[in-house]
């Protein structure tokens, strides 16, 4: 202790607390205050960017799940609407053919009636030259039968024989 | 890895232990004939002495002449008195403690890398127990120690100025030396700083923790540069620099630690249980006061000190040895205790910055641990 005290300089130690509190104070507002507001305003700005990376990221994949809702709508709506045009043709063709059918139908019987009126039509006309031509023929055979006297007295015999008959 | 080591290591110390007790012995034999040895040993001594003191002169190295004076190469420095007046002339006029120096009709000798007033004479009186009587001036002189402090003060402003220069310029982002300087200074921050004072306080004792730690780290290294200066082993400085925290410490100080120093135990008992322990505990706590930066102080002091000191020595055994295996084994053994004592340059500063944080820290809490054990603090 005394080979301490023996060894400690006032002088020493004056210069040492004025030099020091000096380099203290220099140094803080030349030195330290600016290195470590570099450091601390570099390791904010790490910080800020890795969480704007995470926001990103998270946008990202907000984003992604968006289009991907969207195009599973888009699909759901393409389906749908595919859906519902084949059936709207079903039903066009269905109903064509329907229609068809009940036309055709319709045209068959317009020419069931006409086929029948033609033959009725035709029907009469064979009866009245059946009829005509009976006619002449009877005209004929009567011109003939009647064509000499004798043939003309016995007709006349005949109906008279009739007449009395009646 | 460690356990494999240590037989090697007692092996190496039981062998080297061999061969000095040999040797030395054998030296002694052999020089106890003539006279030369023990002058030799007490030259060594006295030049190790010299050293691990402040001295007057900024001298580089000294030998002695053909005819037999000692010549100092170096430069003298100012010598700054105080002494019923300022008394200032250059230490040249001392002649390294041979002759007295004159200024305004007062004589001054240098005794011992001491100034003392005397006559012109220049006669040192002794008490029975060798210690001079002479009156001593206030002595302010610029030592080879406040030379260095200004050196190491200069460069560590140059050196964090141009760092800081260069973040301004290069959009934060170090530079050259600031790659190496900056984990050291995010170092003291994130793990000395934050974890003792709390994340809330820890700013304002930055620029604190910072300059104690360069600097005290930059003393220390030149100290084993062949300068040699022994700077941080000097009791004056280690004093000025733990006081400087032991200040800052109870300035600081928040209300919480002023009261849980002399109420430590706080609400835990009733005054009547408290009071018994209180005669014990206060007293010990207002002590502890003091008894930390009185540690801090002297184990900075001590380490330097005996670092030098071991070194030095070392280096002397090479001179007393003189032969073939004795001098080349004191020659690697100190340049292993060199490299120890660049690790302990550095780990004294660290312990000296990580100690000061810690007691920034007691006099910075606030009251949130009320219930936790008293022994952190000792």
């Amino acid at each position: 202790m005394e080979k301490l005290l023996n060894e400690f300089s006032i002088g020493l130690f004056v210069w040492q607390t004025i030099l020091f509190v000096l380099l203290l104070l220099l140094l803080r507002k030349f030195a330290w205050k600016p290195i470590l507001n570099a450091v601390n305003d570099r390791e904010d700005g790490i910080k800020n960017a890795l969480a704007a990376a995470e926001e990103a990221k998270k946008e990202m994949q907000n984003i992604s799940a968006d289009s991907e809702k969207l195009l599973k709508e888009a699909r759901g709506e393409r389906e749908a609407m595919l859906k519902e045009a084949r059936e709207i043709k079903d039903k066009i063709v269905s109903d064509s053919k329907e229609q068809a059918k009940i036309e055709g139908d319709k045209m068959i019987k317009q020419a069931q009636a006409t086929i029948e009126s033609e033959k009725k039509a035709a029907i009469a006309d064979i009866k009245n030259q059946v009829a005509e031509l009976s006619v002449e023929i009877a005209e004929k055979v009567l011109k003939e039968q009647l064509s000499n006297k004798e043939k003309q007295l016995q007709l006349v015999e005949k109906m008279l024989g009739d007449l009395k008959l009646n | 890895m460690s356990f494999m080591r240590i037989p090697y290591f007692t092996k190496f110390v039981f062998f080297v232990h061999l061969l000095f007790v040999g040797l030395i012995s054998g030296q002694e034999t052999e020089h106890d004939a003539y006279e030369g040895p023990k002058d030799k040993r007490t030259e060594i001594k006295e030049h190790i002495q010299h050293h691990l003191q402040d001295s007057h002169d900024f001298s580089l190295y000294s030998y002695t002449n053909e005819a037999g004076e000692p010549i100092y190469i170096g430069a003298p420095l100012p010598v700054i008195l105080w002494d019923n007046g300022l008394r200032v002339f250059s230490s040249s006029k001392f002649n390294h403690g041979d002759t007295v120096a004159e200024v305004d009709g007062n004589y001054y000798k240098l005794y011992h890398d001491k100034i003392y007033k005397t006559d012109t004479s220049g006669a040192i009186d002794h008490d029975e127990k060798g210690h001079p009587t002479n009156r001593k001036p206030l002595d302010f002189s610029i030592t080879k120690s406040v030379v260095m402090i200004v050196i190491t003060c200069l460069m560590m402003f140059w050196l964090f100025t141009s760092l800081a220069r260069s973040y301004a310029k290069n959009g934060s982002i170090p530079k050259g030396l600031g790659r190496f300087f900056e984990p050291i200074v995010i170092y003291i921050r994130d793990d000395i700083a934050r974890p003792n004072i709390g994340e809330k306080k820890y700013r304002k004792y930055m620029p604190y923790l910072l300059t104690i730690f360069f600097f005290i780290w930059f003393l220390n290294m030149f100290g084993l540069t062949p300068l040699g200066v022994n700077v941080t082993g000097n009791i004056a400085v280690t004093v000025a620099l733990a006081l400087l925290t032991f200040l800052l410490t109870n300035f600081t100080g928040t209300k919480d630690y002023w009261k849980h120093l002399v109420d430590p135990l706080g609400k835990t008992m009733p005054w009547y249980g408290k009071l018994p322990i209180y005669i014990i505990l206060v007293p010990i706590e207002l002590l502890g006061l003091f008894i930390k930066p009185f540690a801090l102080l002297i184990r900075l002091y001590a380490n330097m000190q005996a670092g030098h000191i071991v070194l030095m020595s070392l280096i002397g055994l090479m001179f007393i040895f003189k032969s073939w295996l004795g001098s080349p084994l004191s020659f690697g053994l100190a340049f292993a205790i060199s490299l120890i004592e660049i690790l302990v340059a550095v780990l004294q500063a660290y312990i000296f910055t990580m100690l000061s944080a810690l007691y920034f820290g007691f006099a910075a809490e606030e009251h949130e641990h009320e219930s936790e054990p008293e022994l952190m603090h000792v």
